[in-house]
């Protein structure tokens, strides 16, 4: 096999190309993706300058400026609207398609599952030739956003909910729910710090996801890039796998 | 919880003590007034307090002295509680204090023997300080004997157990990394009884009185949290009552001592103040009677009655050093070392990408142009 087929060559025209469409990304599922990109960029950046506050300004007195509350209140109402995603998200795992459920599952007891990962990564070790077709997440993406977007914004949550909830105080009902998190860690202080080593972890996916997903979409042999807007795999040839 | 033996002699009320030492109703029931403001009780329960003051015997207190510096004891004496710190001393009955008594050597050890025996679970065990548990606890000795033995021994017989300070709740510095003695708080030695922790270093003069009020006042423990502090002193962080906090809601920080920023009273955040993550009363107690606290006098809270501050990272950070690194680093160094590295490999890897693509396109075009020829040269044989 020493051609591959593609289609921004010239010399194959005349190979059948049939562009077959699956409908793989339901509504729910691509809002919340771009809800959850967009709460995570805000989290990102406002969490970074409460933790690293820029140089202040005293242009007037306190009682006139409240340039750091309202940075947290961005922050806070980010996160806000980030968990509530995330539980939404949650409930289309159980009633949407079977794409659906992939970001909640993590299939470590099959074999076929590891082999299909082996594959992957020789494919982005340029091992392999051709990647495979998938309708949905290949293995490997399927394990990165398992471990950084489901098991990471779990971790951020529950985190983030400590940290506000000793805001709110002891008596109230949320630190009841979270507060547990305080008392485990031992001192707010290493939750603090758990929390933004979370965002940094979070921020290494980010960087690698719009790397791969970019890459993929030029590279592969399907759709990736407007998936996530259409909802539909495209692919770009009809050989089998 | 003051109910001694009917065998045993009877202990004076707190009342009669303080009336003894010539303090007059009038300032008794004043005392009462501002004891219950101060336990964040309303005007209701004074008579209470007052009746608690005139009826029940006055605890029994055994104070023993582990690994520790002090500090604890030399704040208590300074209680700038309304009445002077004679009264304080008699609302319990200190019976054993190796440091504060009269006795010493083994006229104090026969009292320390005598006091378990003759209030047999009707005493507070306070402890300063903790034990070293390292070679078998050798690093502390007490009369003779490690400290450890002494603690369990007297914690027996005791009906609750306070522990003051940072050293007895957490470890405090002796426990800091590596922890060479093996300092070991209170809880952990002693599992079968109630525990009542009043972290700090030194924890506040009228926090500790205040606790033992309460504890005489109502025969029973205060509200404690999970981590066991009371949360009437406890519920609340420093940063939550910050007389700062409006320069923190501002954005307005001090950015190095000297600057206009620290002359103005700015917020401590950005030169490592722990107030946001400090479980303390020093915001609104203050110290020594309300003159001043930390935060007040211009230098960052340093946290003191958190668990493990000494191995949090340096004072004067906020976003505090990662110790398990090894190195020194904090999470931002490390979170920006790896999204460095993560770049790094990334913009290779689409590098590499782009050139096995274009490589790829050109054996293409080989072959294509190859397959051109073939198919040329077929025509002109054809031809």
């Amino acid at each position: 096999m020493s051609v591959q087929p593609d289609t921004d060559t010239p010399f194959h025209k005349a190979g059948t190309h049939k562009q077959t469409s699956v409908y793989v990304y339901e509504a729910p599922v691509r809002i919340w993706h771009w809800v959850n990109a967009l709460a995570i960029l805000v989290l990102c950046i406002t969490g970074y300058f409460i933790g690293q506050p820029l140089p202040s300004f005293s242009g007037a007195e306190a009682t006139y400026q409240f340039f750091f509350g309202y940075l947290r209140f961005a922050h806070f109402a980010a996160g806000m609207v980030l968990t509530v995603a995330f539980f939404g998200r949650a409930y289309w795992a159980l009633v949407g398609n079977h794409h659906a459920k992939q970001l909640f599952s993590f299939p470590f007891w099959k074999r076929h599952f590891w082999a299909e990962v082996w594959f992957e990564l020789r494919w982005y070790m340029f091992l392999e030739r051709e990647p495979k077709k998938y309708e949905g997440h290949n293995p490997l993406a399927q394990m990165a956003m398992f471990f950084f977007i489901t098991v990471a914004t779990l971790f951020m949550i529950v985190t983030g909910f400590a940290l506000y909830a000793e805001g709110l105080g002891k008596s109230h009902w949320m630190y009841s729910i979270a507060g547990w998190v305080i008392e485990l860690a031992g001192n707010s202080l290493d939750v603090h710090m758990l929390h933004r080593m979370g965002m940094w972890a979070i921020l290494v996916f980010v960087i690698i996801h719009i790397y791969v997903a970019v890459r993929e979409d030029i590279m592969s042999r399907q759709s990736i890039v407007s998936t996530m807007i259409s909802g539909h795999r495209t692919f770009k040839d009809d050989r089998p796998d | 919880m003051t109910q001694p033996d009917t065998t045993t002699e009877r202990i004076e009320t707190f009342y009669e003590v303080m009336r003894a030492q010539g303090i007059t109703r009038r300032s008794f029931m004043k005392y009462c007034s501002l004891t219950a403001a101060a336990l964040g009780l309303g005007p209701a329960f004074v008579p209470e307090i007052a009746n608690a003051m005139e009826t029940k015997p006055r605890t029994p207190v055994i104070w023993l002295h582990g690994l520790e510096c002090t500090c604890c004891s030399e704040s208590f004496i300074r209680s700038g509680h309304p009445l002077a710190k004679d009264v304080i001393l008699s609302m319990i009955s200190l019976d054993y204090d190796d440091l504060l008594m009269a006795a010493a050597g083994h006229q104090a050890e026969a009292a320390l023997e005598e006091t378990i025996k003759k209030y047999k679970g009707n005493y507070i065990l306070a402890v300063e300080g903790n034990p070293p548990l390292n070679e078998d606890g050798m690093f502390c000795i007490s009369g003779g004997k490690p400290f450890l033995d002494k603690l369990k021994k007297v914690a027996k017989d005791a009906k609750a157990i306070i522990a003051w300070g940072a050293c007895a709740s957490y470890g405090c510095v002796q426990a800091a990394a590596p922890n060479p003695t093996q300092a070991t708080p209170i809880h952990k030695v002693i599992t079968d009884k109630p525990i009542i922790k009043v972290p700090g270093c030194p924890p506040i003069a009228e926090v500790m009185t205040g606790v033992i009020t309460y504890m005489v006042t109502f025969d029973k423990m205060p509200a404690l949290d999970r981590q066991g502090r009371p949360l009437m002193f406890y519920s609340q962080r420093i940063h939550d009552k910050c007389y700062r906090r409006p320069h923190f809601d501002a954005g307005q920080f001090v950015e190095s001592w000297d600057d206009e920023g620290a002359r103005k009273g700015y917020c401590l955040y950005k030169v490592g103040c722990k107030g946001p993550t400090t479980y303390n009363a020093c915001s609104t107690v203050r110290w020594n009677e309300g003159v001043s606290f930390p935060i007040q006098s211009g230098h960052g809270c340093i946290g003191c009655s958190e668990d493990g501050f000494w191995d949090q990272g340096s004072f004067y950070d906020r976003v505090t050093d990662v110790t398990q690194f090894g190195v020194e680093a904090n999470a931002d160094r490390v979170g920006l070392a790896a999204v460095g590295a993560v770049g790094a490999g990334v913009a290779g890897h689409a590098a590499l990408s782009a050139l096995k693509r274009a490589q790829q396109k050109a054996q293409g075009h080989a072959n294509a142009v190859k397959d051109d020829e073939k198919a040329a040269k077929a025509k002109k044989e054809e031809a």
